[in-house]
């Protein structure tokens, strides 16, 4: 039986790691290469990278990291922050990533995600979709709308008809942040996580609000998750991999347990 | 000289780089004369059945693969170099290279599981075989696929895995051994298949 997944996110910028709440007052807490090599060996099945870097070198800053992060581990690690086209993907993908993940430039640019799948595989390209919650209308029947920015630009689209149209488009995964989850330590949307991932083929990766063991299980079971984001709990040593993996396995989550 | 396979099938620096972290160089090559001296092949790859074996007859690639396999070195395929090895591909209906009889399949989505079959799964291995020594019970490798191999001959099958059905998941034959997972992104388990691969000689499986 597959396991569910448990992927430590790293938010990057300048080249060094930090963990935002709510998209404001990132803290440095440290250096990518040795955070990647301390998850993967306790236990982390992915991890995720994403670039906030804003200057103007940001790309090779981040490829650069992306190269030593490749040396160091030997599981699978997505790119995402920045990535605007199909230049930015080969980049990131021949220094070593096995995923890329867009996000408001796929919202901008739909192609993008076919041209991606038809260069490099549908399993490089993970739609990353940050979602709001709203009242439902004509325009957002699902009651959630897609945002960029991180959160203060709403779109106008509807996440679970975006969701769909990208599998369409392409897409292999799906790594799907609630904007008004994320940085809580509350808990998972789990509304939001059931409605996206019983809608797609595709693996769905929980992102945002993750804070106790316990909000793993309920977005990996009743969210119906294939994966789940994690960062601050793990960051700041509140929990570790191993910890989290003995508590849904007692639960009856598939887990990996040995590495 | 160990080569490693390179047509135009994803990115092969996860390989490479496994190879170093056991102190090996690969060679990534295009080459089919490069092949043919080759004492060790990888055949890894990523992406579609058809576009894969239309490259690989351009290149000439599909007859230095059937060649190395007649000389009876060791060669190792991975994913996509696990399925068109056989003679068919359900994925664009593609003619293969036919090392082994056999198809490849499509997974078929057995819901709530999602496809492609996607993360760490087990795998039970079903009759023992040099290159899969040593590992322990309750390890799991990397898989990203939504095809299978579904050789012809159940003999050919070394291990099998679960995701919704139960499909062959590393298969061989004499000189041949081929995983649907990826050893090189399976930490140190896949790593130890790789080590495995490389005091191989090849000879049959037992």
């Amino acid at each position: 039986m597959l396991s569910k997944r448990i992927i430590p996110c790293l938010d990057v910028r300048d080249g060094r790691t930090t963990k935002g709440i709510k998209f404001k007052n990132n803290v440095d807490i440290g250096d990518p290469v040795a955070m990647a090599r301390h998850y993967y060996e306790a236990g982390a099945d992915e991890l995720v990278f994403y670039d906030i870097t804003a200057s103007s070198d940001r790309r090779n800053i981040m490829i650069d990291v992306v190269r030593r992060v490749a040396g160091e581990i030997l599981i699978p690690f997505s790119v995402g922050g920045g990535i605007r086209n199909l230049n930015d993907m080969r980049d990131v993908l021949l220094a070593g990533a096995e995923k890329v993940s867009v996000n408001s430039a796929a919202i901008q640019d739909p192609g993008l995600i076919t041209a991606g799948a038809q260069a490099f595989g549908s399993q490089c390209i993970v739609l990353g979709m940050d979602v709001k919650r709203v009242a439902p209308s004509s325009t957002i029947p699902s009651g959630y709308e897609m945002v960029i920015h991180g959160g203060r630009t709403p779109m106008g689209i509807d996440a679970l008809w975006w969701a769909k149209e990208a599998v369409r488009l392409g897409a292999g995964e799906i790594c799907l942040n609630s904007i008004d989850a994320d940085g809580t330590q509350a808990g998972y949307e789990l509304t939001l996580t059931r409605m996206i991932s019983a809608a797609v083929p595709i693996p769905v990766i929980a992102s945002g609000g993750a804070g106790a063991p316990e909000h793993l299980r309920q977005v990996l079971a009743e969210g119906r998750a294939d994966a789940a984001l994690i960062a601050s709990m793990v960051h700041y040593g509140t929990y570790t991999i191993k910890g989290i993996k003995d508590y849904l396995a007692q639960r009856d989550i598939p887990v990996r347990l040995v590495w | 000289m160990i080569i490693i396979i390179d047509y135009q099938a994803g990115n092969l620096t996860s390989v490479v780089r496994s190879l170093k972290a056991l102190g090996v160089e690969g060679t990534v090559t295009q080459d089919p004369a490069m092949v043919a001296q080759a004492s060790r092949v990888i055949f890894p790859g990523v992406g579609a059945a058809g576009k894969a074996m239309a490259t690989l007859k351009q290149l000439g690639l599909d007859q230095a693969l059937r060649l190395s396999f007649g000389r009876g070195i060791p060669i190792l395929g991975i994913c996509l170099g696990a399925q068109i090895i056989l003679e068919h591909s359900e994925e664009n209906d593609a003619a293969c290279l036919g090392l082994l009889p056999g198809r490849t399949r499509a997974l078929p989505r057995v819901e709530p599981l999602k496809i492609p079959h996607m993360g760490w799964n087990r795998v039970r291995f079903l009759r023992s075989h040099p290159v899969f020594k040593g590992l322990p019970e309750g390890a799991e490798y990397y898989f990203v696929h939504s095809y299978y191999p579904a050789p012809a001959e159940t003999t050919m099958i070394l291990g099998v895995t679960d995701h919704g059905i139960e499909f062959p998941s590393a298969i061989g034959r004499r000189n041949l051994v081929a995983t649907q997972f990826h050893p090189e992104k399976s930490g140190r388990f896949g790593l130890q298949i790789l080590k495995n691969f490389l005091a191989w000689d090849g000879s049959h499986a037992k």
